[in-house]
């Protein structure tokens, strides 16, 4: 066993895990944040992407281990005393989810877009982008739309910003 | 409509939870004490298993149990079924071959389950897993799904030709004198591509045992909680129905693949009670592809009859269906009864003839996937239609147009007969929306910089609101497929309603809700939909076949009037008035010409206190039941035009336009049901486009990662246009058709009939990859600047 310590949505984490631990095993399995899905084990989908130190990451990709010391955001973080983050109000308002396990990943993904990218995107960006998660529901014609109109929510929403 | 009845596009109810990460899906439950169970699946397509040494196994750190088919054996539990008897040509039952939830004695398929390990942790199960020493003989396969009846091979005893029915559908000789005084015969040879549906939430399974009170629960990924009950009640027998809990909580999406019953939610159940302990099970993808059922994969030669005006006189198809390797849940009716009876597509067509040949392969089962079987008749119907427009010269709208039907009812020659429709109306409202008139112009802008432009038509039926019990049932199907609901008002005048249907992405939580809000008059947060769990509601079909709308909601809306009803005579009472003089309006029960009146809230309150009238007269409490049985099909109709560009340098096919006009009768929620078309086209272009499951001759899986097997992603496609056309289905209560399968079905011909206009030749099959097309493209005369 190993011992990790890590910041997770703001949290202080220490644990001792199996060193073969990925970090989305650590999320689900140790802290039950169970928001943080899998749909493949090759890094395709990106149903498991969190941030870490802010930037997206695949957590099947990532060992628990290779966390420490780091500050891990999920989609259980992003929301502030209440409020849906910009991008969560957007996935909702414009349809972009339909069962949903996709969904937190898209969403830690589309913030990452924008903290690449800026706020203003067009849909062939957002399209390129996208090309490491996967939805399988909607066609992505409406995650297209969220993450346009999340995108510019986020440049309205500065204190929700700063708080990722 | 009020701003949560229906037909308003209400924001979904259940977001909140699956934006913030709150969503509870089968992986996130665990169960004190758990174990975990890993599967050793055979790595040949078919071979003889001569023995099993599980002695090693045993003995590896924390391993619980090591299972196989003889422990199976000696507990009695039965094989997998399928549920729908087709009967051949010749009048015999189809060949089922057993089908046992671990492989006793032989494997067919690659991913074919061989031995389970239950262990402490998953890590374990599987290190234990390699120490398992099987000692297979391994014999030739077959995959081919045009072969299998020759092959050399024998997939199952039962079947000396691999050949599981010989079906056929309507009428041979009227067919063959049609084609004998036709004036054009066009021809056509098609193969429906191999899909694997591939939800993004992998199946899962958590089964539990209750020795206090001899009990069962399963959590289970399922489409049809109800039906994996009896299943695994009545003909598997893992456990008696009534000692057995279902629950199926938040389910990452199905497409079909979730409606069947699997091997290792089977196993699941039965281990947990032989290790005393629950035991979970999460398919990693790789196991997705290789043991969820597969869809399509037809083999197809079809043959249209027009006479000297371009009417079309008569149809004859005859398809090889790969069913894989062994019979799935309702893998016999896809090919056949979902399948013949829409080969009439939107189109007067007096004859029409059907064969079918089921056949066993090697290969993954093969059963329902998003459209299952209609998507296979459209791409027959519209590939031919398009041929036959393009032979006779003429426009393939107009084409089109000539021979649709436009009276109704309309009876097919092939069981169906269409309730209502205005196919025209989809057609003109899709070329205008299309801009068909400029195409032309947009041909030839693509030609000046050496691209070719195509464009595709797909003016498609389906049969939906799957369906009359008693109908079904004559055409062999083991069940009925009614739905049911129960609607509870509690005494503070919030409503819950149980529903047989499930969701797994639908919404059916806020969809529902509004039917509620829009006949009670309140507010939907007033709503809760229950579903997925056999303790709680009654029992269900489910959902597949786009029925939720037209059967569950039915089976609600016939709940709604019976609380309706009842509400009546509670507010006679209270109002002291007679129960003829009580109306129900606007969510208040009122006595007509008066201005008194009682809130619904109000109402329910006294149902419950019942203090206003004597338990004599009326049972207090306010709760009522319905099952819903369907009198028709519902037949969702529209058109769908795609337009593409292709690079010949390249090969790569762009979808420049994608116009959808469907006419779904009434629409409850007009963003869900945009949805609803959205994903179907992706699912479509997907087939059309890029996916494809391939099996190599000696039956392993070359496509069995998202590495290998090409999805679609956001980049591969385009936004959407989509238009709705309405006319009100007259078959059902809420006059709702289903759009659930809509886009999957009408997309594939769309896209292949855009690219062989663009190429000039109908030489390129599904998926239509750029290397396909690339070297399709070479045949192609490439038109000049001038043209």
């Amino acid at each position: 066993m190993t011992t990790v310590s890590l910041t997770v949505n703001g949290q202080s984490v220490t644990s001792d895990v199996d060193p073969r631990t990925l970090l989305v095993q650590f999320l689900r399995e140790n802290l039950r944040l169970t928001g943080t899905h899998v749909g493949c084990d090759t890094s395709q989908c990106g149903a498991c992407i969190v941030h870490l130190n802010g930037q997206a990451v695949k957590a099947c990709t990532v060992l628990a281990v290779q966390a420490h010391a780091s500050a891990i955001t999920t989609i259980e973080g992003i929301a502030q005393g209440g409020e849906l983050h910009p991008m969560q109000a957007a996935f909702r308002e414009h349809h972009g989810l339909q069962c949903g396990y996709c969904t937190p990943g898209m969403i830690m993904s589309a913030i990452d877009i924008v903290s690449r990218k800026g706020n203003a995107l067009d849909e062939q960006t957002i399209r390129a982008e996208l090309e490491g998660n996967l939805c399988r529901c909607t066609g992505y014609h409406n995650i297209v739309k969220a993450i346009a109109a999340g995108a510019q929510a986020m440049a309205q929403a500065p204190l929700q910003q700063a708080a990722e | 409509m009020t701003a949560t009845g229906i037909g308003a596009p209400v924001r979904r109810k259940e977001d909140q939870r699956f934006v913030t990460g709150q969503g509870r899906y089968v992986d996130d439950f665990n169960r004190p004490g758990q174990s975990y169970a890993y599967f050793l699946r055979s790595p040949h397509a078919h071979a003889v298993i001569r023995s099993i040494d599980t002695g090693p196994a045993r003995t590896m750190p924390g391993v619980v149990a090591v299972l196989t088919g003889d422990d199976l054996a000696a507990d009695k539990i039965g094989g997998l079924i399928c549920g729908w008897m087709i009967h051949s040509k010749d009048g015999s039952p189809m060949k089922a071959g057993p089908h046992p939830a671990l492989a006793q004695g032989k494997v067919r398929y690659v991913g074919d389950h061989v031995a389970v390990v239950i262990a402490e942790s998953l890590a374990q199960a599987k290190d234990a897993a390699e120490a398992i020493t099987v000692d297979y003989e391994v014999l030739p396969a077959v995959v081919d799904t045009a072969q299998a009846s020759k092959a050399p091979v024998q997939v199952h005893d039962i079947s000396p030709d691999n050949t599981v029915f010989n079906w056929h559908l309507g009428n041979k000789d009227e067919t063959e004198a049609a084609f004998a005084r036709a004036k054009h015969v066009t021809k056509i040879d098609l193969v429906n591509n191999r899909l694997i549906p591939n939800a993004i939430e992998p199946r899962a399974a958590v089964g539990e045992y209750d020795p206090g009170t001899d009990s069962y629960t399963l959590y289970t990924t399922s489409q049809n909680p109800h039906v994996a009950r009896l299943v695994l009640s009545a003909f598997i027998g893992v456990a008696p129905e009534h000692k057995l809990r279902v629950i199926a909580p938040d389910v990452g999406g199905g497409f079909g693949s979730k409606i069947f019953i699997y091997a290792e939610e089977t196993i699941c159940v039965w281990a947990a009670k032989k290790v005393k302990r629950p035991v979970k099970w999460t398919a990693d993808r790789t196991e997705a592809f290789l043991s969820d059922a597969h869809g399509r994969d037809h083999v197809t030669h079809a043959e249209m009859a027009t006479d000297e005006s371009g009417k079309i006189l008569g149809l004859r198809v005859h398809t090889t269906a790969n069913l894989g390797a062994y019979l799935s849940t309702f893998a016999s009716s896809i090919p056949t009864y979902l399948y013949a009876p829409l080969l009439s597509g939107q189109y007067d067509i007096p004859a029409i003839y059907c064969e079918v040949d089921g056949v066993y392969t090697n290969t993954a089962p093969v059963d329902a996937y998003r459209g299952a079987g209609r998507p296979e008749a459209t791409f027959v119907v519209e590939r031919l239609v398009e041929k036959t427009a393009r032979e006779l010269g003429q426009d393939s709208a107009a084409f089109r147009r000539k021979n649709f039907v436009t009276h109704f009812p309309h009876q097919t020659p092939v069981i169906m007969a269409y309730d209502t429709g205005d196919y025209a109306a989809s057609l003109d409202k899709a070329l205008e929306l299309a801009d068909y008139k400029n195409f032309q112009q947009r041909k030839q802008e693509s030609a000046r910089r050496g691209k070719l432009r195509g464009i595709g038509f797909s003016s498609y039926i389906e049969a939906c609101g799957i369906a009359p019990s008693q109908a079904v049932g004559s055409l062999g199907a083991g069940v009925g497929l009614w739905e049911s609901a129960e609607v509870r008002v509690n005494p503070t005048g919030s409503v819950e309603v149980l529903t047989g249907s499930h969701s797994h992405g639908q919404g059916h939580e806020t969809t529902f809700a509004q039917l509620v809000s829009d006949r009670l008059g309140i507010s939907i947060d007033q709503v809760s939909i229950v579903h997925g769990d056999t303790d709680k509601v009654q029992f269900g079909m489910g959902t597949y076949g786009s029925r939720s709308g037209a059967v569950g909601m039915s089976a609600i809306a016939k709940a709604l009037d019976k609380v309706i009803a009842k509400g009546k005579k509670v507010a006679a009472h209270v109002l002291e008035a007679s129960e003829g003089d009580i109306e129900f309006k606007d969510g208040k029960f009122g006595v007509a010409g008066t201005d008194r009146t009682l809130g619904f809230g109000e109402v329910a309150l006294q149902a419950y206190i019942a203090h206003k009238f004597s338990g004599q007269d009326l049972e207090p409490g306010l709760k009522e039941g319905a099952f819903y049985d369907p009198t028709n099909f519902t037949f969702p109709a529209g058109v769908h035009i795609c337009e593409v560009e292709i690079d010949p340098g390249t090969g790569v096919t762009k979808i420049e336009r994608w116009t959808a006009v469907d006419d779904f009768g009434v629409i409850i929620n007009p963003m869900i049901v945009e949805g609803q078309v959205h994903g179907g086209i992706a699912q479509g272009v997907g087939q059309a486009l890029l996916e494809g499951a391939v099996y190599d001759q000696s039956g392993q899986l070359i496509t069995a990662s998202f590495n290998d097997y090409c999805m679609p992603r956001a980049i591969d496609l385009p936004s959407f246009q989509v238009g709705m056309t309405v006319t009100p289905c007259p078959s059902n209560p809420l006059g709702i058709k289903g759009c659930g399968e809509a886009g999957a079905i009408a997309a594939p011909p769309a896209v292949i009939n855009a690219i062989t206009d663009a190429l000039g030749h109908e030489d390129i099959a599904m998926p239509a990859t750029p290397q396909a097309v690339w070297r399709a493209a070479q045949k192609t005369r490439m038109p000049t600047a001038a043209e």
